[in-house]
């Protein structure tokens, strides 16, 4: 097992009309090769900070990211990213979506339709190669970003929560289809949520995070086997880390909340 | 009355109906204030009159020619203002050194008339066929490049943050998200803004012009010829509202991933 990525030691201050607010204070982690991290928390603990400090999209006030022992230093296309708003390019068809990040990196047109073939399979999109996002529903969205991502075959998949504007039905569908979709290449996933039952359904390894500043409170490993089913939820190794992870979440929402009154 | 919920759609019947009744409405007014000769002829002629005027118009005094140099010309405005505005637009949406560069300076500049720069576009363009381009070009300059601005500036950086994610450098930026996301804004901006040159033409045609649609109502003026004037009038109505039909045209051949009501 190999450090795949190293958060070491990072913070983030964000100036907002002269105040300094810490988003993020002294968080240091690793990612091994092949995991699925989740990173729970309650509302603006950083933890999206997190993700777009590791995607290049934001700079680090002080410390550093490590991928593969490389020092990050900007977004690129070995982290891929799929985010809780809906990003699929409206101009651009389902298929042409997919292969979005191919075309990008120079791949020829055949290469480019056998992969994104083989992701809208995945999906469970076949069919809607030719659609254009404004006529998917939400969770179609959010499979195809996922497809467009893992098209481009990044290093690390970044989920901001990702499945966090969907209802709690298709919620369910998202994670089982996510999780099959992972089995088949255990990709390194740093998967942000803050839903208990999601941290723990998809992650092998779960960071709890303060509130604001956000730092790593709590490490948390899962204790069930791969691979994932549902009824996983019902059995006591589940229940006992829920009510672990919820009493921690729960002493931070309080302090989130009485901060704001 | 269930049409008169707000917002509430009506069938597509009664909105054309709805429509055709403005315009009748309008004609039966007018046919009404000038059959019953309430309104003397000079102040205003009689529907049939103006048709009469059209025809002799076009059959004996070129209108057909007068309305090519008006377009010509406002074409001509247009598009260098468009080739220049979009372009700058685009770039003050995007990078805020543009703005800060070009918005103050421009936002100043568009509340100054046109019209009232036509002694210096004399002075220093002549009374040539450029001066009253220059006349267009910065009736719709000004506006156009800020609106453009405006559009670009909407791109959502999600989408933006997104195509970094995917390997899209800094500048490529420009072409794989910020413009395919505007066009749709871009195409709606230059639709409206064509519409206000042609506001222009006649203010373009006052000084010096032997020909356009402007030359021809001001020449009717002194004659007292009303019906020719309002037959100019209506000509330039007629273009403004075929040119506002082929862009929507073009928009939605251009944009057939818009959803219903320009969502997304």
């Amino acid at each position: 097992m190999t450090d795949k990525l190293v958060i070491d030691n990072v913070s983030k201050i964000f100036s907002d009309k002269g105040q300094q607010v810490t988003a993020l204070q002294n968080t240091s982690f690793t990612v091994t090769q092949n995991e699925f991290i989740t990173i729970l928390g309650p509302s603006g603990c950083g933890k999206s900070t997190i993700l777009k400090i590791i995607a290049g999209l934001e700079e680090p006030s002080s410390g550093k990211v490590l991928l593969d022992g490389r020092e990050i230093k900007g977004p690129g296309s070995d982290r891929g990213m799929v985010f809780q708003s809906y990003t699929l390019f409206p101009w651009l068809t389902v298929q042409q979506n997919i292969e979005f990040g191919l075309d990008v990196a120079g791949k020829a047109k055949s290469e480019r339709q056998d992969i994104a073939r083989h992701y809208l399979e995945k999906i469970g999109l076949t069919g809607f190669e030719n659609a254009y996002p404004s006529n998917l529903s939400g969770g179609m969205k959010q499979r195809v970003a996922i497809a467009r991502a893992l098209a481009n075959d990044p290093q690390v998949l970044l989920m901001d929560e990702p499945f966090g504007a969907l209802d709690a039905q298709t919620r369910t569908v998202m994670q089982e289809l996510l999780l099959t979709v992972w089995e088949e290449s255990h990709k390194t996933i740093l998967f942000v949520t803050h839903d208990v039952d999601e941290a723990i359904f998809m992650g092998d390894t779960i960071y709890v995070m303060t509130a604001r500043p956000g730092k790593i409170k709590a490490r948390l490993k899962v204790p069930l086997l791969r691979a994932r089913t549902y009824d996983m939820k019902l059995a006591d190794s589940f229940v006992d880390l829920k009510k672990q992870a919820l009493e921690l979440i729960r002493e931070e929402s309080w302090k989130t909340a009485n901060s704001n009154m | 009355m269930k049409y008169l919920v707000p917002k509430a759609d009506i069938p597509d019947k009664l909105y054309i109906t709805l429509t055709a009744l403005s315009f009748a409405l309008l004609l039966a007014l007018w046919s009404g204030l000038t059959y019953s000769g309430f309104v003397p002829v000079l102040f205003l002629p009689a529907p049939d009159q103006i048709i009469t005027s059209a025809i002799t118009l076009f059959a004996e005094f070129n209108l057909f020619d007068d309305i090519l140099a008006s377009v010509g010309r406002v074409t001509a405005g247009f598009v260098l203002a468009a080739g220049i505005g979009v372009p700058l637009g685009v770039l003050m949406g995007s990078l805020k050194v543009c703005e800060a560069f070009a918005e103050p300076l421009l936002g100043f500049i568009r509340y100054m008339p046109a019209s009232a720069f036509i002694p210096l576009f004399i002075l220093w363009l002549g009374i040539g066929e450029s001066e009253k381009v220059a006349v267009i070009f910065f009736g719709t300059f000004f506006q156009l490049t800020l609106m453009i601005m405006d559009v670009t500036k909407n791109v959502s950086q999600a989408l933006i943050d997104t195509a970094y994610t995917l390997g899209v450098s800094r500048s490529a930026v420009f072409w794989r998200v910020i413009l395919p996301s505007s066009m749709p804004g871009i195409v709606d901006t230059l639709r409206i803004t064509f519409g206000w040159a042609w506001t222009y033409l006649v203010v373009a045609e006052i000084v010096a012009a032997s020909s356009g649609l402007g030359h021809m109502i001001m020449q009717s003026q002194r004659f007292l010829k009303t019906s020719h004037i309002i037959v100019g009038i209506i000509i330039i109505g007629v273009i403004g509202i075929l040119i506002d039909v082929f862009f929507k045209g073009l928009y939605k051949k251009l944009f057939p991933w818009m959803g219903k009501g320009g969502g997304v």
